[in-house]
């Protein structure tokens, strides 16, 4: 399949802007290292509660705009959240010697970010079909 | 000029995600999300590396928060996980998350130790 510049420009655009915004929340709530993440938690359970109202809304409503979800979805939420950091995280909380922490994190991340994937797919679905039928459609 | 390094890494993280998870999937005919797998493998291992030299604050903004926190996921992750659970393919959900931590996991701690050998 074919790539275009238009994406690829989408994609690297939406990215530096999600990256300075993780870059934000981090710096705004640091945390000592092997302590529990708090930081990037949010990060990565806000962006799963976003890509799941995003993929609806491309999905269902902005079916003829091609690059929103290259830019807002791959690009801006691709780009905030992060997978390298959580598990470098989970390693630095057993090197300093707290497995409980290391072990909540890990748990809890993986199942906060698909609950909330799955809560804002949801949502976003019954808003879209209430408006549609307030709408007279 | 954290923030330059920072957007300087994220401009190439993204793009170079995306375009993996394209060719994988040009070549892989399948539904289990090998692409995000394997930019979130490749990015922990590399961010285990960065972390554990350390690098100093200008290379960890750069490569470590830019290009590894763009490179890799959670989100398109946890996505991919909910349409396989959604799809039917609740067994395949459950593998991703599996294989996806333990692959992670492993690849940052490679990271961290290479480092050690590198340094030492």
């Amino acid at each position: 399949m074919l790539t275009t510049w238009p994406v690829l420009a989408a994609v690297s655009a939406g990215g530096v802007l999600g990256a300075l915004a993780r870059h934000a929340i981090a710096t705004a709530l640091p945390h000592p290292p092997g302590a529990f993440a708090w930081s990037i938690l949010l990060v990565n359970v806000s962006g799963c509660l976003l890509i799941g109202v995003l993929m609806v809304l491309v999905v269902e409503v902005w079916t003829d705009r091609p690059l929103v979800r290259p830019f807002l979805g791959v690009g801006v939420l691709g780009g905030y959240t992060t997978f390298s950091t959580y598990a470098v995280e989970v390693h630095q909380a057993m090197a300093a010697g707290r497995p409980a922490t290391a072990l909540l994190y890990l748990a809890i991340t993986p199942a906060a970010a698909v609950l909330a994937a799955w809560a804002g797919a949801a949502l976003t679905g019954r808003a879209v079909r209430a408006f549609r039928r307030g709408d007279g459609g | 000029m954290t923030l330059l390094l920072v957007a300087l890494g994220a401009a190439v993280g993204a793009p170079l995600r995306y375009l993996t998870d394209r060719l994988i999937r040009a070549r892989h005919d399948s539904v289990f999300p090998w692409g995000t797998l394997a930019v979130n493998v490749a990015g922990s291992l590399l961010l285990g590396f960065v972390i554990g030299l350390p690098a100093g604050p200008a290379l960890t903004a750069l490569l470590g928060t830019g290009l590894c926190g763009a490179l890799t996921t959670y989100s398109t992750f946890s996505y991919e996980t909910l349409r396989l659970a959604q799809d039917g393919a609740r067994f395949l959900a459950v593998v991703n998350v599996a294989v996806s931590l333990a692959a992670g996991l492993t690849a940052a701690m490679i990271g961290l130790l290479l480092a050690q050998i590198f340094t030492a």
